[in-house]
């Protein structure tokens, strides 16, 4: 009798992993379709708080898909957005696996992107296939660096990461404010505070610019589409990769295990800030141009929500930064279409978060259709 | 027993070795420092430092405190280097702490001379304003205290600070300073209640919880005030309490100004601290509050309702950061700009830890981070060397390094952090 069980058992396996079991599926696929809808939902009521009419939140949630996907420039602009998105969301997700809420991808961003403006205008002899990975890997190296302070700070003192992460990203501003009015940065013969130009042949090539020169998407998709792989092979084919994700999953266990958790969290951060970094130094080379105070525009702040909403699996942030970059696009064609402040998005980036990470307040909200908690509590 | 023979003996020599390595660090620091005394700040000032200590208008005017400034550098060198040399003389010394504490103070006002050597500064403005800034700072961080003292972690401060911020320019403006006040606290209360539901009931991951709150508060409130205050500015226009003086306490010199000629904020957070110390502290609700931060299984197999407890303080916890939001708009500029908490409640969580999860210490370290703040400020006008964005930089540096040195001797509540799921 054993044995046909144990093959029962395979089979189950084999069914399990072809098709997966109707909770993962929900997880996985309704909860967040779920969130986008009822956050587009509320969303639209706010806009009805404020006095917004009807049929203006119509035409607005209509340039919210226009300015998203219906044409190509609006393609163009979403994966323009996304890319940042993307990179930074990847290094959260990472820091998220082994544990760490690093919300300090803001700071790294900027310094990231100082770091590759400085690269670029330092060495603008050098030809374009060693000047634009060089100005990469500086972007990389110093967001690095600069996410490896707080783990650190996390691994030698025990000082939590988001409080000094927070503070890093408070320091970034300054320093960045600083660093911009130093006369071998500043731009010649402006007094505010702006950088001098990244060269041509430091710039991430533009994608479709044969086509319309006001196409403005960038090589840095195809960069974040590698570091969507990278993170992938990292997390789940190499052995730090499991280090950190045994080290999120149970800290005790990990260290039992004889894993170094200071070294870990040290690396963690780092890769962490070295996606960030990258993010920055993708926003400088393929958009800016140029470093201007707080040129991070909140990309750092978003990217939590894009690791969130991916549930921290490289291809799930991929897909988060899509829509989150789709928004951000849309967003301001609504801006100019509808007349609606693009400060809407941010309230229903919330509330796609709050709808991801809390699944027993969408099952409590809608009971039918999502299966009951108890059944959740006994898995 | 072999077990218990082998571990007892290394316990206390690994303990030493710990007192003896943060004494050596100490000693280190204390000699850093006492040699940038006396190297950049002795060898470059000379004059006298004036620090003014009354205006003229004051009941009892005090007379300048001229500091000669070059010898008083060099005293206060050789002080740090004592310091110094003493914790490396007695290793693992009982005053590590306590001389950290004093270097960096006498280290900071040798500072201060340096930076008004040869010119004049308003030592008793400068405490004022120390007070002034360290409002919103105290008043996140008692919120902070009175959430983790349950074991719900609150990062959502900020979010609270921001929302009541703008309801009490909102509500004020349409209806008065006192009903402002009262809806910023109420909205403080609402999004505790909001918090306290996501992570108890729902149990959210609080930090995530928490940035979400903080992300969506943000978003609202820059939405509205871009939507709406921009074309009705008569919504975002709220008066402002003024400044109340306490007859007699207030003409005492100095301390007078700091502490009694100030507006309805300072006072409200000097007996908030108290109350919720009371509370916290000597009360049969506060035990049983901090019950359920340490163990609260023990606490709910003691009959205590774990949920209600942490509903209730983290209400209330949110109720303290709303008034302390309405210091921003009510208490000071009766304008909302978006965003224009800028990390305050942050910066009060980094007091609660600095404070010890105790509502005292975290009103002392708030006036440590608004003495920083408000000295970046005044020393702006006195034009010292150092650039701006430094200074600005200064409280930030100061809350990473009190967070990192005093995370490991400051013990949170045991159960912070975590859900507790009845059986």
């Amino acid at each position: 009798m054993s044995t046909p069980s144990k093959t029962d058992k395979a089979i189950q396996d084999l069914l399990r992993r072809a098709a997966p079991p109707r909770a993962e599926f929900e997880d996985l696929v309704i909860v967040p379709i779920f969130a986008v809808v009822a956050a587009l939902i509320l969303g639209a009521f706010t806009m009805l708080a404020t006095n917004v009419e009807l049929a203006t939140i119509g035409q607005s949630y209509i340039a919210l898909l226009k300015g998203s996907v219906g044409s190509l420039n609006a393609i163009s602009e979403t994966l323009t957005a996304a890319a940042p998105l993307i990179l930074a969301g990847l290094g959260l997700a990472l820091g998220f696996r082994a544990g760490l809420f690093n919300i300090g991808a803001e700071g790294q961003i900027l310094m990231g992107g100082i770091a590759a403006v400085i690269t670029g205008f330092s060495l603008p002899g050098l030809p374009f296939v060693l000047l634009l990975p060089l100005c990469l890997l500086s972007g990389a190296l110093v967001g690095a660096l600069y996410a490896g302070i707080a783990g650190w700070l996390r691994a030698a003192t025990g000082a939590h990461e988001v409080i000094s992460t927070i503070m890093l990203n408070l320091i970034s501003y300054r320093l960045l404010d600083y660093l911009l009015r130093q006369p071998f940065i500043q731009r010649e013969g402006r007094a505010d505070p702006i950088s001098k130009s990244v060269p041509d042949n430091a710039e991430l090539p533009r994608l479709l610019d044969w086509l319309d020169p006001n196409l403005r998407v960038h090589a840095g998709i195809f960069l974040a589409l590698a570091a969507v792989l990278v993170v992938y092979w990292i997390l789940y084919r190499s052995k730090i990769g499991f280090e950190f994700r045994a080290s999120g999953a149970s800290p005790d266990a990990a260290r039992f295990a004889g894993m170094r958790s200071g070294l870990i969290i040290v690396a963690a951060m780092a890769t962490a800030g070295a996606l960030a970094g990258l993010a920055g130094a993708n926003q400088v080379l393929g958009v800016l141009d140029r470093a201007t105070p707080g040129f991070s525009a909140g990309i750092g702040f978003d990217a939590i929500a894009v690791a969130l909403l991916g549930r921290s699996h490289p291809f799930g942030v991929l897909l988060a930064g899509l829509l989150f970059g789709a928004l951000e696009a849309g967003g301001r064609q609504m801006q100019v279409d509808a007349g609606v402040s693009i400060d809407l998005i941010g309230i229903i980036q919330a509330l796609i978060i709050v709808f991801i990470a809390a699944p027993l307040l969408v099952r409590a909200i809608f009971p039918w259709g999502f299966r009951k908690p108890a059944d959740v509590r006994k898995e | 027993m072999a077990i218990s023979d082998q571990t007892t003996p290394n316990i206390p020599m690994k303990l030493d070795i710990g007192e003896q390595r943060q004494a050596r660090i100490t000693g280190t620091v204390l000699i850093g420092l006492s040699i940038l005394v006396a190297l950049v700040f002795a060898m470059d000032s000379d004059g006298l430092a004036v620090f003014r200590l009354s205006r003229t208008t004051d009941a009892l005017p005090l007379p300048n405190l001229a500091v000669p400034a070059q010898s008083f550098n060099y005293l206060v060198s050789a002080v740090l280097a004592f310091l110094g040399v003493r914790q490396f003389a007695r290793g693992g010394a009982r005053w590590t702490s306590l001389s950290l504490g004093i270097g960096m103070a006498i280290a900071v006002a040798a500072f201060l001379v340096w930076a008004t050597a040869g010119k004049s500064f308003s030592l008793t403005g400068m405490l004022q304003a120390t007070v002034v800034r360290a409002v919103p700072i105290a008043l996140g961080g008692l919120a902070g205290v009175l959430c983790e003292r349950v074991a719900v972690v609150n990062i959502a401060i900020e979010g609270m600070l921001l929302a009541g911020a703008f309801t009490g320019a909102l509500v004020g403006s349409l209806l008065g300073g006192i009903p402002g006040l009262a809806a910023a606290i109420a909205i403080g209360g609402l999004f505790g209640f909001i918090l306290a539901a996501l992570v108890v009931s729902y149990r959210m991951d609080q930090i995530i919880a928490g940035v979400v709150i903080n992300l969506f508060v943000l978003g609202l409130t820059s939405y509205v005030s871009s939507q709406v205050f921009q074309e009705y500015r008569t919504l975002n226009n709220a008066p402002v309490f003024r400044a109340y003086k306490i007859p007699l306490l207030g003409d005492i010199p100095v301390i007078g100004p700091m502490l009694f000629q100030q507006n309805l904020f300072v006072y409200g957070a000097l007996i908030m601290v108290a109350v919720s110390t009371y509370y916290l502290f000597y009360t049969r609700r506060g035990l049983r509050a901090r019950a359920v931060g340490e163990h609260p299984r023990a606490a709910d197999t003691l009959g205590i309702n774990v949920y209600r407890i942490r509903y209730i303080n983290v209400t209330l916890g949110g109720m303290v950061a709303g008034f302390g939001g309405a210091w921003f708009t009510l208490g000071s500029v009766g304008r909302f700009d978006e965003n224009m908490t800028g990390g305050r409640g942050y910066i009060g969580l980094a007091a609660m830890i600095f404070g010890r999860w105790h509502p005292v210490g975290a009103l002392l370290a708030a006036l440590v981070f608004g003495f920083a703040d408000s000295m970046q400020q005044k020393l702006a006008l006195l034009q010292t060397p150092i650039p701006s964005e430094f200074l600005a930089m200064a409280p930030y540096i100061a809350t990473i390094i009190v967070v990192a040195g005093f995370v490991g001797r400051a013990r949170a509540p045991a159960a912070d952090g975590k859900p507790y799921i009845k059986e």
